[in-house]
């Protein structure tokens, strides 16, 4: 390795400088750097000077992306490691101790140092090790997990899971109470693994953006949104001003469908189904007109690498216009509600804190962070066409409880209504496609918020119209570990009602 | 919360007619002549994620809002599989996930028929041949009913639930 290493305790802009830069990612800066280098930078990042935004992993190389919280400017940072091993993140910065599981167990590189030596995605059951790596044949059999212990007079434990009692995606959360008091929570995910990453090796560029819209269903604009930047910043392409502001149209339809939906869910979850009633109504005349609008009610496959596949035409735009009324219209009696109802208040008030200082170390995305005291939005923060020229409010709130959680989603509903109005207003004429040109390789990194956060995609293109290598990283792999430490303390009944205040995704962070 | 409450008796309902007969009778005549017999005009549905991307799971939610109202029909989501008549699966069948659901459908008491919703269900859909994945349900429970879609609209999904119930009727 030629990179320069450096001394540690430099700050964090002089260790990006001094970097080796590479020249083939974009838009983001992105430097290589030695080991020495990598373990100062992860320093730096535990110390608060960045947000740590991905980590992620190729036969021979691992990559970190991060936020400089001082300059506010994204960057990549490279490491090659033929040897297949580097300085572990996770041991010096616990949120990255995930990722390095899922990268050790995925691509074979080896986290020197990594506390939590366990496999995380892999259950033992693919028949295969290392299927990013250098896969090796295995057992499917299954393989016993070694939950954490916890131990002490009157302490038992309440398995749940991964089929849950309602309507949701599967995962196993094992609780360890102390009578109805929660003492810890352990999450183990990893069921809904797909091999998503995998199916995308190799695949054309349509075919890898059909598989990014099913990252997480609920956020298949975002996900489509973030992988279609990827690759034309790869390939140097640039969507038509229509597609950009249609894409920011179903984003904002997508973000109020969610929002509305969880805020009667959260309600419900606390036994208040009068919300819940009113809210899904609301929900199934958004995704109808987005039906109308785009041809299908989640907007799947609509967002496209070169700009849009769909068209709003006069129908569509008279029926969102309809929908952004009816929601205005209904929203104040239901705040009205929500405010009035001491029984519910009584719920959420106080319920499921995430503290500021571990939403910030997690660096914890949408409304989880944003209830925390975290102020970041990739739409201004990252911004990206068209929210640089638009006029929005993030709300910023620091109870971080239940309560806040609802209250935030609450003003992301009222801004989209509002961002909605704006971008019909400006919505130019014009094409909706532009083409990825076929020769392109490069590698491309962008972001996209979703309704529960930002999502990043980086990818690397062949240069024969395929994917050669793909990463998704959903807002749910910085929020599902907070969610473990907000139960601490409360009552084993009020986790429903927590965990629906998250929403963490599975699929998408299973993939 | 009085002035909501009242105009919930005072307006007329969101709830819209059901699905249209034809295509409910259509696909009644590809199950199995006993259901009826057995499920009479009552359903109770265990929901099982095999793997989905959430987007079925979204569709399937819809079906209680004040639109769809699946009560009406009979039509009942239950928390435990030991109340269930119907598995409704989604998801191509993750490998992590067989195991789960093959025991969720033996908790299940019999009779009992499994319904495979969305594509991946059906049949793997895009996820087909991935190292961490099955081909669909069949793969692993006989399926008595499928529902393609990517999701299947909440439309599509009360006919197919409602056709399971209705395929009796025709026969006696
Ligand atoms: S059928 Fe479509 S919506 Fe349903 S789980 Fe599969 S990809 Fe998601």
């Amino acid at each position: 390795m030629s990179a320069p290493d450096t001394p540690a305790g430099s700050g964090l802009a002089h260790l990006l400088d001094l970097g080796r830069p590479i020249g083939d990612l974009r838009p983001w800066a992105a430097v290589e750097v030695g080991a020495a280098a990598w373990v100062a930078i992860t320093e730096r990042i535990a110390a608060g000077e960045a947000d740590l935004l991905a980590l992620w992993g190729e036969p021979g190389v691992v990559r970190l992306a991060l936020f400089d919280t001082a300059t506010r400017r994204p960057a990549v940072v490279r490491l090659s490691c033929p040897e297949g091993r580097y300085p572990s993140v996770g041991a010096l910065h616990p949120p990255a101790i995930r990722p390095e599981r899922a990268i050790r167990e995925l691509v074979g590189l080896e986290p020197v140092g990594l506390p939590d030596g366990r496999p995380w995605l892999d259950h033992g059951r693919w028949g295969v090790r290392t299927p990013l790596g250098t896969p090796e044949a295995s057992s499917d059999a299954g393989e016993p997990y070694a939950f954490l212990t916890a131990e002490g007079e009157g302490l038992h434990q309440i398995p749940v899971g991964p089929v849950h009692a309602g309507i949701i995606e599967p995962g196993h959360f094992r609780f360890t109470a102390n009578g109805e008091t929660v003492v810890r929570l352990e999450e183990r995910l990893g069921y809904v693994h797909r091999g998503l990453e995998g199916l995308m090796t190799g695949a054309p560029i349509a075919h890898a953006a059909t598989l990014a819209g099913r990252a997480s269903g609920d956020s298949t604009v975002a996900c489509g949104l973030a992988f279609a930047r990827a690759v034309e910043a790869a390939a140097g392409t640039e969507p038509p001003p229509r597609a950009v502001w249609l894409r920011a149209l179903m984003a904002e339809l997508e973000r109020l469908a969610n929002h509305l939906g969880d805020v009667g869910a959260i309600c419900n979850d606390a036994a208040f189904a009068l919300m819940h009633a009113h809210t899904g109504a609301l929900r199934e005349r958004v995704l109808r007109a987005s039906a109308t609008a785009f041809g299908h009610r989640l907007m799947m496959d609509r967002v496209v690498p070169g700009g849009v596949v769909a068209d709003l035409g006069a129908e569509g735009a008279a029926a969102i216009r309809a929908l952004v009324g009816t929601v205005r219209a209904a929203l104040p009696a239901l705040v009205r509600l929500y405010d009035g109802t001491p029984s519910l208040q009584d719920r959420t008030a106080g319920t499921g804190r995430a503290t500021a200082a571990l939403v910030a170390r997690f660096a914890c995305g949408g409304p989880v962070g944003r209830a925390s005291g975290r102020a970041f939005d990739a739409r201004r923060d990252l911004a990206y066409p068209p929210y640089g020229s638009l006029a929005f409010t993030v709300l910023v709130l620091t109870a971080g409880d239940v309560d806040a959680r609802v209250r935030v989603r609450i003003a992301e509903i009222e801004a989209s209504l509002a961002l909605v109005d704006e971008i019909l207003a400006a919505l130019p004429e014009g094409a909706l496609l532009a083409p990825v040109e076929r020769p392109a390789t490069g590698e491309g990194i962008a972001v996209a918020e979703a309704f529960r956060g930002d999502v990043l995609a980086w990818v690397r293109l062949a240069g024969d119209g395929t994917v050669a290598r793909c990463h998704l990283r959903d807002a749910s792999w910085f929020q599902w570990p907070v969610l473990e430490a907000a139960i601490e303390g409360n009552i084993v009944a009020d986790f429903p009602l927590l965990n629906k205040s998250f929403n963490c995704s599975y699929a998408g962070h299973d993939l | 919360m009085r002035r909501l409450l009242f105009d919930g008796l005072t307006k007329p309902p969101l709830t819209e007619a059901g699905p249209d007969g034809a295509e409910i009778a259509a696909l009644a005549a590809t199950l199995d002549a006993g259901a009826r017999a057995v499920l009479g005009r009552s359903l109770s549905i265990r929901q099982v994620d095999a793997g989905s991307c959430n987007g079925c799971e979204l569709e399937i939610n819809a079906l209680g809002n004040a639109f769809y109202d699946l009560e009406r029909f009979g039509l009942r989501f239950v928390a435990s599989p030991r109340h269930a008549d119907v598995l409704l699966v989604t998801g191509p069948v993750t490998k992590n996930m067989a195991e789960a659901l093959k025991r969720t459908y033996d908790a299940t008491p019999g009779p009992k028929w499994v319904v495979a919703a969305g594509i991946c269900a059906v049949d793997g859909g895009l996820f087909a041949g991935s190292y961490a994945c099955l081909s669909g349900v069949g793969a692993v429970l006989p399926v008595d009913l499928v529902i393609p879609g990517c999701p299947p609209t909440p439309t599509a999904l009360l006919t197919g639930m409602i056709a399971l119930m209705a395929k009796g009727a025709a026969k006696g």
